[in-house]
């Protein structure tokens, strides 16, 4: 969970405080240390932790908060206010192409995770926008790499264009907008080899593929976990190309992402979408408001409902709302509630999205098993057509049967049922708690 | 042309000096470090308060972390204070000692722990896109130019590609790779490996993984797993495992040592693309908490651009330009 450590840090730091009626400048003092520390563990570049640290001072010594009643949610809403500004304020959208193609290049160090972005853009280009793009492979130094981005063309269906490792990317960069244009493409996007800031001979050679694509976006790739030399490589690549986006990755680990805050600073480049995860579905947009909500452990609810907004069919909820009530909720609805669940993405992040989940102490630390679910999906999907719809007709037999043909044991087929039912007798009960309240409110029966 | 040139720069062997390489290698990082150290020193003429915190400010953008800076700092108070150094320029070697002190520790473990008339298996982890593939296939060559013979376990079977580079690194090296279909289970690659190392008989058995953030536990214990399939097939083994950290990454590399040397024991780092600006300081974190060496630093993308690490030679490299204008 990405920010956490942050989260934590700022929090201890501010529960001191919370507690008091009034602040003092020392109060102030004491804290913004605390800040410091904890924004240059984050790997926030010291440059930018020291106009940080000035500014919210300012605003906190100042009138703002000294003559506040509730000082020290004063103090939080100032450190979030500067945070979210640093982040970027309002979020960027792609840019796009008067004329189609809309061409976007990909580049960065080595291993930042360009090849596979370049993956996760086209998806989301084909799902969310709907829009057909072009892969464009023109990374010929590292051994394979053409190979990756033609694996996860095959993988997602979508066309990949190549030359093998014997043509120089400006070749391939112009051959490959030829046939974007024949064919109508909608987006390029030209997936360059990793290569060091500092490294002219190939930063030159960046330079001509730019000079030749003419790309509406030039995306930098950044690593999450990258230290104080983020701002040097950010400046770099920007005073040699002219970067359009940030996109951030390897976000769902553990790393504080304190490059985000420090490319900002330093550049004023948009941070465009941030990787999740290794599936090809875990690109976001990055949003820096709630960014700074999270990384002030106030939870990230708004990416949440988003996610659930586009997998949770609306018909089917209130579908479903309706069996609650009546109580006609069978083994079928309880599979495919499952499966919009598991939809919206891997557990433990939906787990990270939540307000108050990081400081929950047992959930600190979860890994949810996505094994178990497969297994009472394997459960469900061995019951036969009636079984499901009336779990009460299990017998014995009928139980060995499941567990045989699940592969799993009559225990846990028993556990099943008999959560099941549990789960029948609560919602009768929400049900009930809910009615005369609004209606169309209840979007997570499941959770 | 120019990526015609870099082709042709790969297949050639280079017949630098090592220490040359290590020098150019490390040129960038010396230059911003010791640059700024002589700036400061010169700035400030009298040892104090703001001297030290500009120290610290150094320290810290060469990724050092904030722990072992305070300690690096209050340490170089003491010795201001006990040797009674108000000069700056007198500071300024034992800053370049403490330092040295801190990476040198005894080092006898510095070399890959080799065995003598059996079989040495070498897993190498970490999390994904440091380079581990790479340093891979440098390490073969290397391993196959000191007359050894090497196989390679393609272990990585998830990321696309993966062990598509990995045949490439293994074909420039001259040694064969083990290989599964991409998505087949780790373990049971690691483990026809191991069969196949013991029955051609090889000296070593260098085995891949799938790059994997530390706090995914699934993952985390996807790779006890292929630790446990080794140890049980060769007694002893693994002999190393090397964690691969890239030289860009910050304070999340300590998490990173942390977590996988739970997991795996890690035996020592290899610090890869310090050919960059970044400088690495990380490693002196790592070294202090938790004790773990640094083998190897990885300098480029030739295949003969791994070195192994030499602490003074680090050290060295980072205050160069100091000692010089010292002796001048």
């Amino acid at each position: 969970m990405a920010f956490e450590g942050l989260a934590d840090r700022l929090q201890s730091t501010l529960q001191r405080i919370r507690g008091k009626g009034k602040v003092t400048e020392a109060d102030v003092k004491e804290m913004m240390r605390e800040v410091r520390l904890a924004l240059l563990e984050a790997d926030v570049n010291f440059r930018v932790v020291k106009d940080f640290i000035k500014k919210v001072t300012e605003r906190a010594v100042g009138q703002e908060v000294l003559k506040s009643l509730t000082p020290g949610q004063q103090v939080v809403k100032v450190v979030h206010d500067e945070l979210t500004t640093l982040l970027g304020g309002e979020q960027s959208k792609l840019a796009v192409g008067t004329k189609p193609p809309t061409v976007i290049m990909m580049v960065g160090l080595q291993g930042a995770g360009k090849t596979t972005t370049t993956g996760k853009l086209a998806n989301h280009l084909r799902k969310k926008l709907n829009r057909q793009p072009l892969l464009v492979a023109a990374d010929i130094y590292r051994p394979a790499a053409i190979q990756q981005l033609e694996t996860l063309g095959k993988q997602l269906s979508l066309p990949v264009f190549s030359m093998g490792d014997q043509v120089s990317p400006v070749e391939i960069a112009t051959k490959a907008l030829e046939k974007a244009k024949a064919e109508h493409y909608d987006y390029v996007i030209i997936d360059t080899a990793g290569r060091l800031h500092i490294d002219e001979v190939l930063m030159e050679e960046l330079q001509q593929v730019k000079e030749i694509a003419n790309p509406h976006e030039i995306l930098l790739v950044v690593d999450s976990m990258t230290g104080q030399d983020a701002v040097n490589v950010a400046e770099s690549f920007n005073e040699k190309l002219g970067v359009t986006g940030v996109v951030l990755t390897k976000l769902d680990g553990d790393t504080r992402g304190g490059a985000a805050l420090s490319i900002k600073a330093v550049t004023n480049l948009p941070i465009k979408f941030a990787g999740m995860g290794e599936k090809m579905d875990a690109l976001e947009p990055f949003h820096p408001d709630r960014m700074s909500s999270r990384i002030l452990g106030m939870g990230d609810v708004l990416t949440l409902i988003e996610k659930a907004q586009t997998t949770v069919d609306e018909e089917k909820a209130k579908e479903l709302q309706k069996k609650m009530r009546d109580m006609s909720f069978t083994f079928d609805d309880f599979l495919e509630q499952m499966g919009q669940v598991r939809n919206l993405g891997p557990l433990d992040q939906l787990l990270g999205m939540m307000p108050g989940a990081g400081k929950m102490k047992g959930l600190k630390n979860v890994s949810i098993d996505e094994k178990q679910i497969s297994h009472v999906e394997a459960i469900i999907k061995s019951m036969t057509k009636l079984e499901r719809e009336q779990p009460e007709i299990i017998s014995a037999s009928r139980k060995r049967r499941i567990a045989n043909g699940s592969g799993r044991t009559v225990q846990e087929v028993n556990r099943l049922i008999k959560q099941f039912e549990d789960m029948k007798k609560m919602m009768k009960q929400m049900s009930g708690m809910m009615k005369g309240k609004k209606k169309g409110g209840f979007k997570f029966p499941f959770m | 042309m120019s990526f015609l040139k870099r082709l042709k720069e790969k297949f050639t062997a280079q017949t630098d000096a090592v220490t040359e390489k290590f020098k150019t290698g490390l040129e960038k990082t010396r230059n911003s470090f010791s640059t700024k150290v002589n700036d400061l020193v010169k700035r400030y003429r009298k040892v104090d308060e703001e001297f030290f915190e500009e120290l610290e400010e150094i320290l810290i953008s060469a990724d050092v972390g904030v722990h072992t800076v305070m300690e690096l700092i209050d340490q170089l108070k003491d010795i201001a204070r006990t040797r009674n150094i108000q000069d700056t320029m007198e500071l300024k070697s034992a800053i370049s000692e403490t330092l040295a002190a801190m990476l040198r520790k005894d080092d006898e473990e510095g070399a890959l722990a080799l065995q003598n008339g059996q079989m040495t298996v070498i897993l190498v982890v970490g999390v994904n896109g440091v380079g581990k593939t790479t340093t891979i296939g440098k390490l073969a060559h290397q391993l196959k130019q000191q007359g050894k013979s090497v196989l390679l376990a393609a272990g990585d079977t998830f990321r696309a590609g993966a062990i598509d580079q990995l045949e490439v690194w293994g074909e420039r090296a001259g040694v064969d790779v083990i290989k599964h279909q991409e998505g087949a289970d780790p373990a049971a690659v690691i483990f026809d490996s191991v069969k196949a190392a013991k029955s051609r008989g090889v000296d070593v058995l260098l085995c891949d993984t799938a790059g994997r953030l530390q706090n995914k536990v699934n993952l985390m214990n996807e790779l006890e797993k292929v630790k446990r399939v080794i140890e049980r097939e060769v007694p002893g083994a693994p002999h190393e495992v090397l964690l691969v950290v890239d030289a860009t990454t910050g304070q999340n590399a300590m998490s990173q040592a942390k977590i996988f040397s739970q997991a795996t024991n890690v035996t020592g780092l290899v610090l890869t693309k310090l050919d960059g600006t970044a400088k690495g300081g990380i490693v002196l974190g790592i070294r202090h908490e938790l004790d773990i060496p640094v083998k190897f630093v990885g300098l480029g993308e030739k295949i003969d651009d791994l070195q192994a690490f030499d602490p003074e030679q680090f050290v060295y490299g980072l205050f160069m330009n100091m000692e010089e204008e010292e002796a001048e």
